[in-house]
């Protein structure tokens, strides 16, 4: 390699040192104010998609009750009326109220689960047991622990059974597929008990079911 | 010959490998991690060889262990072995503190206490992990269901919950089948939990007991949580979970730790008259 070489090599990059030296701040200036931007208009864009798939302003306003951590920080739950309007169709109405405790309380302290997991679907099977499909904000924003894996669980459970007495049990998907535990702890590969009265109903015998047919 | 030398313009040297000195050293490797691997998966179950309870594995997982019962070498009735768990370790870090605190080393840390607690009450005790390293659900609760006469203490530490608290948890309820065993007598292994969760109950009762004395705000009563490490347990087993890796000082959890081993010895030794199941050849595990 001869002198003009390196002579080029060693002039192409002090050009390029004083262009990234005038670019830098520009950069650095737009990077602050994307950074500002974003998180808002994320939360913006999720709380009106969820918002405009769920409500409909001819539904009739009920006051629903819904389950985020208690004042106490013991660990506990306490139930918090909040006039909605919602549908009377199960699977509608549980999408509706899941958002609703997704969407959390006034004060972000007793939130029960992550601001930024979203309920993608929600369905119910002819045996009362609901099926919730959240996003994978679900398990890798929760706080790691029994404690409060079990209380985010408890919060969704208690609120479908104040507000949709049709779900027997709630079985929760992470991102459409069925997962281990929530985040290290709690048991996802079962189904949890939303209503025990309806499920000891529907473990006892019916008395029509066994009579035989006269011959 | 597997390396060969070219002079390029004499000026040069370019250095080649051939071919079959590649695929030599490739099943080198391969034999090497196989060796590596099967040591390492001996050496692990190594403590587990005592005679265990009946569990049928019921997944289609090939490393779910199976286990089958011998009566000529069952030990002395009653327990005698506790089988510490301190979760996690690995590449899952558990509970994470923003000074940093991971749950992984602190339950290992106090995994060493306990340990020392229980080997003075006079109870073998059984480590499912002893360094940074992650057995998965299965392999930990195989150890204790190898065991005659055992209990499974898993150990955690929260990233929520009033600071300086401890609560004990057991598996909630789970779904019958034949009152937890089948017409087989064997107890299904994604239910083994199933025949002990009244044991499991008490068990968590006397430590957590013991917890409250020592821990102000912790509760009286051990609670319940659908705990996917407990589920395949074939023995009495809780979790007991400290509060938290949110404490701004890693020295305020280490303060905590010789309190925590203390409460579970002796809520461990409190049990011991309890250790009674029936159904199980010799009438107690």
């Amino acid at each position: 390699m001869n002198t003009r070489w390196v002579g080029m090599v060693l002039g192409g990059l002090f050009g390029a040192v004083i262009i990234a030296g005038l670019y830098f701040p520009i950069l650095k200036q737009r990077v602050k104010q994307t950074a500002k931007i974003q998180p808002q208009s994320e939360e913006a864009a999720r709380r009106e998609l969820t918002q405009s798939l769920t409500t409909n302003p001819t539904e009739a306003r009920v006051k629903a009750k819904l389950f985020w951590a208690s004042n106490a920080h013991d660990g506990s739950l306490a139930p918090v009326t909040i006039d909605l309007p919602l549908s009377n169709e199960p699977p509608l109405r549980a999408k509706q109220v899941l958002n609703t405790l997704l969407a959390g309380p006034a004060d972000p302290e007793l939130r029960t689960l992550p601001p930024d997991a979203v309920l993608l679907a929600f369905y119910l099977l002819p045996d009362g047991t609901g099926i919730a499909d959240f996003s994978e904000a679900m398990a890798s924003s929760i706080p790691s622990g029994i404690e409060s894996e079990q209380r985010a669980v408890d919060s969704l459970t208690r609120t479908l059974a104040a507000n949709v007495p049709q779900i027997i049990r709630l079985k929760i998907l992470i991102h459409g597929q069925e997962v281990d535990t929530l985040a290290g702890h709690l048991d996802l590969t079962g189904a949890f008990l939303v209503n025990p009265r309806a499920a000891q109903a529907a473990i006892a015998p019916q008395p029509d079911a066994l009579t035989l047919p006269s011959i | 010959m597997l390396l060969k030398v070219k002079n390029r313009d004499a000026k040069q040297p370019r250095w080649i490998v051939d071919n079959s000195f590649r695929y030599a050293c490739f099943a080198l490797f391969l034999v090497s991690a196989a060796f590596l691997t099967l040591s390492g998966r001996s050496s692990a179950q190594a403590p587990t060889t005592s005679p265990p309870a009946s569990v049928a594995p019921q997944n289609a997982n090939p490393q779910t262990p199976t286990t089958t019962y011998s009566d000529s070498r069952l030990p002395r009735p009653g327990l005698n072995i506790v089988v510490l768990d301190p979760a996690h370790g690995g590449t899952d870090t558990g509970a994470r503190g923003t000074g940093g605190i991971r749950e992984s080393e602190i339950v290992l840390q106090f995994a060493l206490q306990v340990r020392r607690a229980l080997e003075a009450q006079g109870f073998q005790v059984i480590q499912t992990r002893m360094a940074n390293e992650n057995p998965s659900f299965d392999d930990r609760s195989a150890m204790a269901n190898a065991q005659v006469g055992a209990v499974f203490v898993s150990l955690h530490v929260a990233s929520t919950g009033l600071p300086g608290t401890v609560r004990v948890y057991v598996n909630s309820d789970l779904p019958p089948s034949s009152g937890g065993r089948e017409a087989s007598g064997l107890i299904p292994w994604d239910r083994a939990q199933a025949p002990f969760l009244a044991l499991s109950h008490k068990l968590g009762d006397f430590v957590q007991g013991n917890l409250s004395i020592r821990f102000r705000g912790s509760p009286g009563n051990a609670q319940a949580a659908a705990i996917r490490q407990l589920r395949t347990t074939a023995a009495p087993a809780i979790a007991v979970e400290i509060s938290s890796v949110s404490v701004n000082d890693r020295a305020d959890l280490d303060r905590m730790a010789p309190g925590v081993a203390d409460a579970i010895a002796r809520g461990v030794t409190d049990f011991r008259p309890s250790y009674v199941v029936a159904g199980v050849p010799g009438g107690s595990r």
